[in-house]
């Protein structure tokens, strides 16, 4: 590799040069605007995110490599950065009809939702620790600060300092770790560290304990789990819908490919590790929702158990457990914003209603959105046919076959009883007798709403569309 | 070969109807409209299915009507047949439908587009269940089923529906996962999941004995099979007439179509080796469930106690590995199917009247209702397996074919049918028969026209079978034969590698 940057050498950047133009050209447009721009910057972020995507598509295909080994563009990164962009841009649909309604219109949101998936796509092409981190911090300074973006409410603001001071902390554990892995490798080229990393030693794996911590933290598994049912909950609903999808795509791909890439030579030992976060996660997502009253709090626990399952594929090592994640991640996805399309809809006279109470018999009062809605839960619950049950199957298909045969019993097993609140939620939606009803759906949810849902009743007529491509993408990593 | 796929036009075509019903309007016209929709595809895939039976060749074994396309890529095919063994099944669900869709005519007046939806799509996913030729196209339906059911019992149940609703969606959940990764284990092992391929594969015994368990728990719970049977009777109890009906009569059945289908032949040396297991459980639930309905005062708990029992016997025949007894156990299921859906029907008749369905309730309705006491009267000898009856061919045969293997077994299971007669003809005494004392039973009528067109065709087939059983002993004997063969080629093939160490 040349040392000397040419030009086209940052034809692999496209993209995140595209994102990083943009948003100040945004913030430009929106200082001199003001305050009215905001629904036009919102439309324009939004364009921005699909115009960054569509030239992740475009591409040249490969494996493209630049920044002297610590930027790498392939398959991997092609998947999970079309799915991070797809959940900012929805986030961002999805904000506008709230903003507008509780007079929050501030054009910095989007600008800040922008930037954050700029540091996703650095994080998810990342190939060394500086760059890993660069991404992270990146991805997660606008996050604390739109966590934080209900100024005058208690709730967000304590949200926003929650996740700042424990993500500080998981990003300081995540440096420790780092420094680690160079004091005892030489390099922080993941290929380098691979290289040199053959065999486990003492000073190593206390390296890689602490930087899977700081992925933990990020990707909310258990035990670094505690900031997310507050800042969740806290944090205005439609940041709680960003905060669910994009950035759990970026920290799952860097987990990934960190593992992957950097230590193949000790994955018996990190293995371990990952199978434990799986099983903790798992359970405590499934029996921690049980006893929840907000909806949104009850996602909170929920996504725990889903990055939980997520990280089963990790665990078993291989290329179908790779493949299984990326399946997992997109129908994750796909489920996570369909269904805080329906939460962002709970409105009527007085504000928005958060607890799942409220919801009694929307079957009656709004059955199209009942309708759907149940869907996502059965598919969340792992039902099939709909789609969340093929994202269980390939991790569980992958962990079979690496012989993690008590994993995936804890794993079923423990799908049963989150199975157990996502039916308490349709209950109440279906038994129960209606509550008084909701405002009409906004146009742009019903939007994300429909496609979500058809997406998880219809996966299963063409699964291997999306199946093929997890599988190119992870044998990429391999 | 079939030019056009048969197989998943029957599978597919009440999915087609209930997306049409989704169109309806939400008005006392929809709903109208909804019934008859729903009736029609119900009985237009009967027509259809019943051109399977013309079409079927019961001379041969193999799999027929076969479909086979693509689907998740590697080995994992979308892919459909029929033996004899799964075709029966297959005629008795598309059969029951339009019984169910016209016992709910008049009984459920809320939401009666979104209940058609939800029968329509239960029939896809149980006609699928029985039709599927790869594991993972059977879990999907199998494990499907329990949406539209979980919605059944608990939209348009009893005054408990929510605790029986969540009881039977857990329950079977809980049991199917285990299968799932035992199915995923199969896969990784064999390299497929396509069924006729895994019939004929030689799997090791370390797995064969977990993987039968981990099936066994799955089937288990839906036959079901004491202890896991507490969540039948308050299914039951709770779910409407048609939900019932096709609870007792299709979806218990999957269960035992499972154990015959993976269970023996994937699994012959584990289920050699715990056949003893399989029969003990099977005596406990002949036995113990008939004294627990001895003493129901419910009629539907009663007969949902009756179904445990009878189920019995299909295991217990099932797991003989005679030819009597596996023949015996598919007429038990198919005759069950037949004759636990008319007893619920019957319930349903007078719960409708009454909306009680406590036996202490009724009493006298002879006089009444003399129509309802005849059909009634040859259900409940059904129930019992009085000869003449298709209930006796069932028992009869899964008798003398687990006689043939364990004298025990099979005396104490003989004893369960006293105790059948017993509970039987309580029910039938306290509820048709006595004076009609109670005022509230003054004025009840007797079925009427609906009702009559729900019950003749059942109480016709139960005779028929009874008198003349061969048509469905005929269509499974090919296949039954092939099962037992390779079932005892397995087994002593083992046996002999075993002496030869």
């Amino acid at each position: 590799m040349n040392a000397s940057l040419t030009l086209t050498g940052l034809v692999p950047l496209l993209p995140e040069i595209v994102l990083g133009l943009g948003a100040m050209a945004l913030l430009m447009l929106g200082a001199y605007r003001s305050e009215g721009a905001a629904v036009l910057i919102d439309s324009l972020s939004i364009v921005l995110l699909v115009i960054a995507g569509v030239i992740v598509v475009l591409l040249p295909q490969g494996k493209l490599v630049t920044f002297g080994g610590s930027f790498i563009v392939d398959d991997f990164a092609r998947f999970l950065k079309i799915l991070a962009i797809t959940g900012s841009a929805a986030a961002i649909l999805m904000s506008i009809d709230y903003d507008k309604r509780e007079g929050q219109r501030r054009f910095e949101y989007s600008v800040l939702i922008v930037l954050s998936t700029l540091g996703m796509l650095m994080l998810i092409s990342a190939a060394d620790l500086i760059a890993l981190y660069l991404g992270l911090e990146l991805m997660s300074l606008p996050l604390y600060v739109v966590a934080a973006s209900h100024r005058t409410s208690l709730r967000s603001t304590e949200a926003g300092l929650k996740y700042f001071v424990l993500g500080a902390l998981s990003s300081g554990m995540l440096l420790y770790g780092a420094s680690l892995v160079y004091g005892f490798t030489g390099t922080v080229n993941f290929a380098g560290i691979a290289h040199s990393a053959a065999e486990a030693g003492t000073g190593l794996i206390f390296g890689l304990v602490f930087l899977f911590a700081g992925f933990c933290f990020k990707v909310s598994a258990v035990p670094f789990h505690m900031w997310t049912p507050d800042v969740y909950e806290g944090a205005p609903t439609p940041i709680t819908a960003f905060f669910a999808a994009a950035p759990k795509v970026a920290g799952i791909a860097m987990f990934v490919r960190v593992a992957v890439t950097a230590f193949p030579g000790i994955t018996t030992q990190w293995q371990e590790i990952v199978a434990f976060v799986s099983i903790a996660s798992m359970l405590l997502g499934s029996f921690a929702a049980i006893g929840q009253r907000s909806i949104k709090r009850l996602m909170a626990y929920s996504s725990i158990g889903h990055m939980g399952f997520a990280l089963i594929g990790l665990a078993a090592g291989t290329a179908e457990g790779v493949q299984g994640v990326l399946v997992y991640m997109a129908i994750y996805i796909t489920m996570t914003l369909g269904t805080f399309a329906v939460i962002l809809s709970m409105r009527r006279e007085g504000g928005m209603v958060e607890s799942i109470d409220q919801l009694a018999g929307l079957a009656r009062t709004h059955p199209t959105m009942a309708f759907f809605m149940a869907t996502l839960l059965f598919s969340m619950a792992g039902i099939p046919p709909l789609a969340g049950f093929f994202a269980k199957f390939y991790v569980f298909l992958a962990a079979i076959k690496a012989g993690l045969y008590v994993l995936a019993v804890i794993g079923v097993l423990a799908s049963v009883v989150g199975a157990y609140y996502y039916l308490a939620i349709i209950k109440t939606m279906y038994f129960d007798e209606p509550a008084e009803g909701f405002y009409r759906m906004p146009d742009e949810l019903k939007v994300v709403l429909g496609f979500c849902g058809l997406f998880n009743i219809l996966f299963v007529l063409r699964p291997e569309a999306l199946v093929s491509m997890a599988s190119a993408a992870a044998h990429s990593l391999f | 070969m079939t030019s056009w796929p048969i197989l998943s036009v029957v599978t597919f075509l009440p999915i087609a109807g209930a997306i049409f019903i989704a169109f309806l309007r939400e008005d006392e016209d929809g709903a109208r409209n909804a019934r008859w929709v729903a009736l029609w595809t119900t009985l237009i895939t009967l027509a259809i299915s019943l051109i399977l039976v013309w079409r079927f060749d019961p001379g041969s074994a193999d799999f027929q009507f076969l479909e086979k396309r693509p689907w998740l890529g590697g080995a994992i095919n979308y892919s459909m047949g029929v033996d004899g063994i799964s075709l029966p099944f297959v005629i008795l669900t598309t059969a029951l439908m339009p019984i169910s869709i016209l016992a709910s005519w008049t009984s459920i007046q809320s939401r009666v587009q979104a209940y058609m939806i939800a029968f329509l799509v239960l029939e896809t996913l149980m006609v699928g269940t029985f039709c599927a030729l790869d594991l993972v196209l059977f879990y999907l339906f199998f494990e499907g089923g329990l949406i539209p059911m979980f919605l059944i019992i608990g939209v348009w149940g009893g005054p408990r529906r929510v605790y029986a609703s969540f009881k039977f969606f857990l329950y079977t959940l809980a049991g199917s996962v285990l299968m799932l990764l035992a199915i995923m284990a199969m896969y990784w092992q064999a390299g497929t999941t396509d069924i006729p391929t895994l019939l004929h594969h030689a799997f090791p015994r370390s797995l064969q004995t977990w993987a039968w368990f981990a099936f066994l728990a799955s089937f288990a719970v839906k036959m079901p099979m004491w202890p896991f049977h507490t969540w039948l009777p308050d299914a039951h109890v709770e779910a409407p007439t048609a939900g019932s009906v096709i609870l007792a009569a299709i979806l218990l059945k999957l269960g035992g179509y499972g154990l015959l289908r993976f269970s023996l032949p994937m699994f012959p040396q584990a289920s050699v080796d715990f056949a003893p297991l399989i029969y003990a459980l099977s005596v406990v639930a002949i036995i113990y469930t008939s004294l627990v309905a001895l003493v129901q005062e419910d009629v539907k708990k009663l007969i949902a106690y009756s179904s445990v029992a009878h189920m019995g016997f299909v295991t217990m025949g099932l797991f003989a590995m005679t030819a009597q007894g596996v023949a015996g156990g598919i007429f038990q299921m198919i005759s069950h199917g037949i004759v636990s859906a008319a007893l619920f029907l019957c319930v349903g008749v007078i719960y409708d009247r009454m909306h009680t369905r406590e036996i202490a309730a009724y009493g006298g309705l002879v006089n009444r209702m003399p129509i309802y006491a005849f059909a009634f009267m040859i259900f409940t000898l059904a129930n019992i397996g009085l000869p003449g009856t298709s209930g006796f061919i069932g028992e009869f045969l899964t008798l003398i074919g687990t006689f043939r293997v364990n004298n025990w077994v099979a005396t104490l299971a003989t004893l369960g049918t006293i105790l059948s007669a017993a509970y039987a003809l309580w029910l039938y005494r306290k509820v048709i028969f006595g004076k009609l004392t109670k005022p509230s039973l003054f004025n009840i009528k007797d079925v009427g026209w609906r009702e009559m067109i729900i019950l003749a065709p059942l109480v016709i087939l139960t005779i028929v079978l009874g008198v003349y059983p061969k048509p469905v002993l005929d269509m499974s004997a090919v296949s039954v034969a092939q099962l037992i063969d390779n079932f005892q080629h397995a087994v002593s093939s083992v046996q002999s590698a075993g002496l030869a160490r």
